[in-house]
C-alpha cells in the first residue's frame, strides 16, 4: 500500500460512458493484476476504488465506467492535473495456479482487471482465451488490445449487437485450465455454475476505506469473514459463499 | 512533560490524538503506511463477546463532508481479541492502548471488561454505551440515564482500569447520561459517537445501506460535537474525550478549547491513511501561530 500524487496524462472516452485514464506516478506498490487504486476527489468524501488495467514503468491506466458522482468527476478531470491516490490495494490474482490455457472472463467494467492479468501470463508463455461480455455493440472496448497480446478473444453481447448473442456463459471455449473473472455479480455466480476447473473471481462493494481499516465491505465466505478490500477483491471459487 | 502531552485518567499521553475506535481496526493496516507509535494511543475495533459479522451490506455510504456506517460492530469476539489480535498488535504498537468493549446486556459489557481488565497493554477501557446500528443493545444503553449508570457502576465493578463511558449524540440532553455516568463511578467519558441517519437512494427509492439507517461521521459532525464536548465539560469534573469531525490540528486544539483533555480521530482516518500522523506532525506550529505553549493548558479554555 502506497499513497502519492499522480499526473493524468490522458483521460480519453473508449466506448459509451465508459473512459480511460492514464497516470504518470510510482506505481511500485501495484504487484499483482486484480488489485486496485483508491481516488480522492474534491468535494467528495469517501475515496473512489478503481480497478488497475495495466501498470508500464511510471504509467498506471484505469478504465471506469461514469455511473455516478464520483466517476462523472473523475471524467471531468484534465491532463495535467494531479490526482491522490493509494494504489497496491487487495490481493489481485494469483498467476501460480494458471496452468497452460487460462480463460479469462470480463463483463463491461469487470474487463480492465483482465487486461494486465492478459499481458502477464503472455509473458509467462501461457495461451490466453478472453471472453468479454457487453451490454450491446457501443459498449464493447479493448477487444484489439487483448488480441495484440495474443490473446483468442470471443466477445458476447447481451443483445446481439456484435459478437455472439448472449453472456460471457454462453461462449465459453470447449477446454481451459483455470479462469479468471471479474464482472457484476450476476455473471459471477453464472460463471461459477458453467465452468468445470478451479478458477479466481473479483467481487465489487461499496467500500469504506478500501485498506482494511473500517470493516465496510466484508462478506462471508465460506473459509471465514473477509475484507473485499484487504483479503479480497479476489476469491478463488470454492470458498465463494453465495447469499439468496 | 512535552508541550503535546496530556494525563488521561493517570496516564501520561505524548500527545492527545487517538484514532477513534472502528476507524483503526487494531492498527495493523495503518503501521503498513507510518509508525503507529508516534500516537496518544489508539482506540481498537469495539470488541463484543461473541464474534459478530455485523449488518448486511451495503453498509458504507457517501455524506456531504462525511459517511454513514452500519457495519454493526463486525469483531472477532473477545476471546480471540485477547488470543490473536492483541499478540499482534504488540508487534506494531508499545504503547498502552485503549480497548473498546460494546454488549447487548449489562451482563455481556461485564464479562468481557472482566476478561480484558486481565490484559497488560490495555490502558483504559473504552465502553460504547452508544452505538447507532446493533438491535436490542448498543445505543440503547446510552439514551437512558439509569442504564448509563448501571453499565457503568457494573464495568467498574469488575476492573481495575480506567473506564470511559462513549456516549451518544441522539439524545435530547448528553449532559445527563454524563453526569449519570460520572455519578456511578465512570473515570472519564468519550464523546460524540456517530448520528442516527439516512439516505435514500433517487433510483431505487430504497435506502443506500441495507440496514436502512447508518450513523453519520466526519467533518459535518465538528460543530455539534465541540457543542456538545463544551457542554457536557461544563456538567461533568472528569476528563472528556472529544471526538467527532476532527480532522486537523486546528479541529484538535477547537476540540480542547471546548473541554477536550484528549482527542480522538475517525473518518478522517478512512480517507487519508496518514492523517494522524499529519495531525501531530502540524500540531507544534498551529500552537505557536496561536501562542500555546502547552496544550494541557488550554484544555476547557473557551473565553
Amino acid at each position: 500500500m502506497q499513497q502519492g500524487l499522480y499526473e493524468i496524462i490522458e483521460n480519453t472516452a473508449l466506448a459509451d460512458s465508459v473512459m480511460r485514464m492514464r497516470l504518470q506516478g510510482d506505481t511500485s506498490a501495484i504487484t499483482a493484476p486484480g488489485q486496485f487504486v483508491n481516488i480522492r476527489l474534491n468535494g467528495l468524501f469517501l475515496r473512489r476504488p478503481i480497478s488497475v488495467c495495466d501498470i508500464e514503468a511510471d504509467v498506471l491506466t484505469i478504465i471506469y465506467k461514469v455511473v455516478g458522482r464520483g466517476t462523472a468527476q473523475i471524467r471531468a478531470c484534465l491532463p495535467g492535473q494531479t490526482l491522490d491516490l493509494l494504489t497496491g490495494l487487495g490481493n489481485g490474482y494469483d498467476l501460480s495456479c494458471a496452468g497452460d490455457a487460462p480463460l479469462l472472463l470480463g463483463g463491461g467494467v469487470g474487463v480492465p482487471p483482465m487486461y494486465l492479468l492478459a499481458r502477464r501470463l503472455r509473458e509467462a508463455g501461457k495461451q490466453v482465451l478472453v471472453v468479454l461480455g457487453f451490454n450491446t455493440a457501443s459498449e464493447v472496448f479493448y477487444e484489439d488490445e487483448f488480441r495484440r497480446l495474443g490473446c483468442a478473444v470471443m466477445i458476447a453481447t447481451a443483445d446481439g449487437s456484435y459478437g455472439k448473442k448472449g453472456f460471457v456463459t454462453d461462449a465459453l471455449p470447449e477446454s481451459y485450465s483455470h479462469f479468471y473473472a471479474c464482472g457484476p455479480e450476476p455473471m459471477l455466480r453464472a460463471v461459477c455454475r458453467a465452468t468445470k476447473t478451479s478458477g479466481q473471481l473479483s467481487f465489487e462493494r461499496r467500500m469504506g476505506c478500501g485498506f482494511g481499516a473500517c470493516m465496510g465491505c466484508s462478506c462471508k465466505t465460506l473459509t471465514g469473514n473477509k475484507r473485499i478490500c484487504k483479503e479480497g477483491p479476489v476469491m478463488r471459487k470454492e470458498e465463494i459463499l453465495w447469499e439468496d | 512533560m512535552g508541550r503535546l502531552s496530556v494525563d488521561l485518567c493517570g496516564i501520561e499521553l505524548d500527545n492527545p490524538v487517538i484514532p477513534a475506535s472502528g476507524t483503526f481496526g487494531y492498527g495493523y493496516e495503518f503501521a503498513e503506511y507510518y509508525d503507529i507509535n508516534l500516537l496518544g494511543t489508539f482506540s481498537f475495533k469495539g470488541t463484543t463477546r461473541e464474534a459478530r459479522f455485523g449488518n448486511a451490506t451495503p453498509r458504507i455510504a457517501e455524506a456531504p463532508s462525511g459517511l454513514l456506517n452500519a457495519v454493526g460492530l463486525q469483531n472477532p469476539g473477545v476471546d480471540k481479541v485477547i488470543s490473536e489480535e492483541l499478540p499482534r498488535l504488540q508487534r506494531v504498537f508499545r504503547k498502552p492502548v485503549m480497548a473498546n468493549v460494546s454488549g447487548f446486556s449489562v451482563e455481556e459489557y461485564v464479562e468481557v471488561c472482566r476478561r480484558l481488565d486481565s490484559q497488560e497493554q490495555i490502558g483504559w477501557l473504552e465502553v460504547n454505551i452508544s452505538c447507532p446500528n446493533v438491535h436490542g443493545g448498543g445505543m440503547s444503553f446510552g439514551t437512558d440515564p439509569r442504564q448509563a449508570a448501571a453499565v457503568t457502576k457494573a464495568v467498574k465493578a469488575v476492573t481495575k482500569k480506567p473506564v470511559i463511558m462513549k456516549l451518544s449524540p441522539n439524545v435530547t440532553d448528553i449532559t445527563v447520561i454524563a453526569k449519570a455516568c460520572e455519578d456511578a463511578g465512570a473515570d472519564a467519558v468519550s464523546l460524540i459517537n456517530t448520528l442516527l441517519s439516512m439516505r435514500i437512494d433517487l433510483k431505487t427509492r430504497k435506502p443506500l445501506l441495507a440496514n436502512k439507517t447508518g450513523g453519520l461521521s466526519g467533518p459535518a459532525v465538528f460543530p455539534l460535537a465541540v457543542r456538545m464536548v463544551y457542554q457536557v465539560a461544563k456538567a461533568v469534573s472528569i476528563p472528556v474525550v472529544g471526538l467527532g469531525g476532527v480532522s486537523s490540528a486546528e479541529d484538535v486544539i477547537e476540540m480542547m478549547l471546548a473541554g477536550a483533555t484528549a482527542v480522538e480521530v475517525g473518518a478522517a482516518n478512512l480517507v487519508e491513511p496518514c492523517a494522524c500522523r499529519e495531525i501531530i506532525e502540524q500540531l507544534p506550529a498551529v500552537m505557536d501561530q496561536y501562542h500555546i505553549n502547552t496544550l494541557r493548558e488550554i484544555i476547557g479554555g473557551t473565553n
